[in-house]
């Protein structure tokens, strides 16, 4: 029997004034697994987050979390809910330590907030007020107090933005673990390989709607899932040598995408040598997320 | 279905009880709240009483028997006014009442643990002025001493609400110069720390209906007298039940 969802979203519309950000958006995130919802700044993500924490009332839709209703039931889902606010939310004047102990106290049964602090690094910044604390320290110190009260759905709003690689792996192990215990981990990212890393279901969002979902291996291997990249001379007119899409993003650096098979590569080698083109670098691969990412959204700054 | 279960929240008063402690703590560590709640009020006590060259008519009172009792009521504003409004504007910008909202402590932990807090801080002022008026000789009606708590909490209930709707409305940086501003202006010409009939020309009526004025005379007549005005009782729950009004309206978490 398929575990019952720890969220359900369907058509979920929230608007601003007459501007609807989130407009129709529907999400199911299961116990035991890493749901990242990826998209650029303004796509609505955070909006989406915030009516399933019960901090905005949808103005369409329906949103269920571990079966309730996030605002008429917010007392029985706070036990049972965490949160990480993109902004962290942390009181300034107060030292990290206080900060956490503070939280585990409104819950009857918290994490040991000793072995939560040495595992995210807290120990090390423990005696420090919140205020004085880089980025990425408040984040760690966000995090903990989300799963402080052992909870069965966590809600993680760009959890390792501002962090340094060690305290990202720190927060990655982590996530992995509640996923491992059975928490259903929602996470917001535009972090690519944080999203490859992790997740085990992506659901894309712009503008408001989900534009693609799936398992990452599904939403990175189409039919045509490989990319030939290389750099040599700027403005080479390949035409359709290869029968292929090429494109040069920038000058000298040229992307090949489509059915790239070993003639492909001789092919565009011995062409390149008839002119006396340099390949300086070569590389194929399968896609990344963060091109299929760049397809949907496309590559226009926002 | 997943095995886990949540072990759940923590008693109801014991999460108040540590949002209270919480929050009185944050307002006692405070330099710049310190020296408003706490330091402001013993100075203007011990200047208005110490002063010399000073000529006022306290109605045959010695001055510390005259100006203790609207002290108190500038302390109970600055505690549960300008202080409350500060850090209740600050804690909305910076997430803070959203985050401990999605707690188990909730939104009405969360009011209650703040009401609670400014009366804990209530204490400490009380403390720390009574004690400094009694050195200075101080000599209050007894019998008022119960009612003047009354006096305390309705005008708590009244400022608290103020404090709310400012901090809920406007932004941080304008709650900040708002809430010191009014102080100010209500200390002054408000009728707290000089009885309203004595302001000159048509703000002795109106401070009558301020809330400050109210407070003032609520604790001037149970201190001096051992009564409670019953005026300023309908004053003080009439802004109290505006401006509660309001803020559950009007206050924004974002």
């Amino acid at each position: 029997m398929p575990a019952s969802p720890a969220l359900e979203i369907s058509g979920l519309v929230k608007r601003y004034g007459s501007r609807a950000v989130v407009d129709g958006i529907d999400l199911v995130a299961l116990p035991g697994q890493v749901t990242a919802v990826l998209g650029p700044n303004g796509a609505g993500k955070t909006t989406t987050i915030e009516c399933c924490e019960g901090l905005r009332q949808p103005d369409g839709g329906t949103v269920r979390v571990l079966g309730l209703d996030p605002v008429g039931d917010a007392r029985e889902l706070r036990p049972r809910v965490g949160v990480m606010l993109q902004d962290g939310g942390l009181p300034t004047a107060i030292k990290a330590r206080e900060m956490l102990a503070h939280v585990a106290t409104m819950y009857a049964e918290p994490r040991d907030t000793a072995e939560l602090s040495e595992r995210l690094g807290i120990d090390s910044f423990g005696g420090t007020t919140v205020r004085r604390l880089s980025g990425g320290q408040r984040q760690r110190l966000a995090l903990a107090a989300a799963v402080i009260g052992k909870p069965e759905l966590v809600f993680l709003d760009e959890p390792s933005a501002g962090m340094d690689p060690q305290s990202r792996h720190a927060v990655w192990d982590l996530v992995r673990e509640l996923r491992d215990d059975g928490v259903a981990v929602v996470l917001t990212t535009h972090l690519m390989d944080e999203a490859e890393d992790l997740a085990d279901h992506v659901v894309v969002i712009d503008h408001g709607t989900v534009i693609a979902s799936g398992t990452v291996p599904s939403l990175v291997s189409s039919s045509d899932d490989r990319t030939l990249r290389f750099e040599s001379t700027p403005g080479l007119r390949l035409g359709d040598l290869l029968g292929l899409t090429v494109t040069e993003p920038t000058p000298g650096a040229y992307t090949v995408v489509g059915n790239v098979g070993p003639s492909t590569v001789a092919t565009l080698t011995a062409w390149l040598a008839d002119r006396d083109a340099l390949v300086t670098r070569l590389t194929v691969g399968r896609r990344t997320l963060e091109d299929v990412f760049l397809d949907l959204t496309g590559r226009s700054l926002r | 279905m997943s095995t886990r279960s949540s072990a759940g929240a923590a008693p109801a008063p014991r999460r108040v009880l540590a949002q209270t402690g919480f929050e009185a703590r944050a307002i006692l560590r405070n330099g710049e709240q310190l020296l408003v709640t706490i330091i402001v009020p013993v100075l203007v006590l011990v200047g208005l009483t110490k002063a010399t060259g000073l000529t006022f008519d306290t109605d045959g009172m010695s001055r510390v028997d005259f100006f203790t009792p609207g002290v108190l009521a500038l302390a109970i504003m600055t505690s549960s006014f300008t202080s409350q409004a500060i850090a209740s504007a600050f804690d909305r910008r910076n997430g803070v009442l959203r985050l401990l909202s999605t707690t188990p402590l909730g939104r009405g932990g969360l009011l209650a643990g703040k009401i609670l807090g400014v009366l804990a801080v209530e204490v400490v002022q009380v403390v720390v002025i009574t004690t400094t008026a009694l050195v200075l000789g101080w000599q209050p009606n007894r019998a008022g001493l119960l009612l003047a708590v009354v006096a305390v909490v309705l005008g708590t209930a009244a400022f608290t609400s103020l404090a709310l709707l400012v901090a809920g409305t406007l932004r941080a940086e304008a709650v900040l110069a708002v809430a010191n501003l009014v102080l100010l202006l209500l200390a002054v010409a408000g009728g707290v720390i000089v009885p309203a009939d004595r302001l000159p020309g048509p703000m002795a009526h109106i401070a009558l209906l301020l809330p400050s004025g109210a407070l003032g005379d609520a604790m001037r007549e149970t201190l001096w007298h051992g009564s409670l005005p019953a005026w300023s009782v309908v004053v003080l729950v009439g802004w109290t039940a505006a401006l509660g009004w309001g803020a559950s309206r009007l206050f924004r978490w974002h």
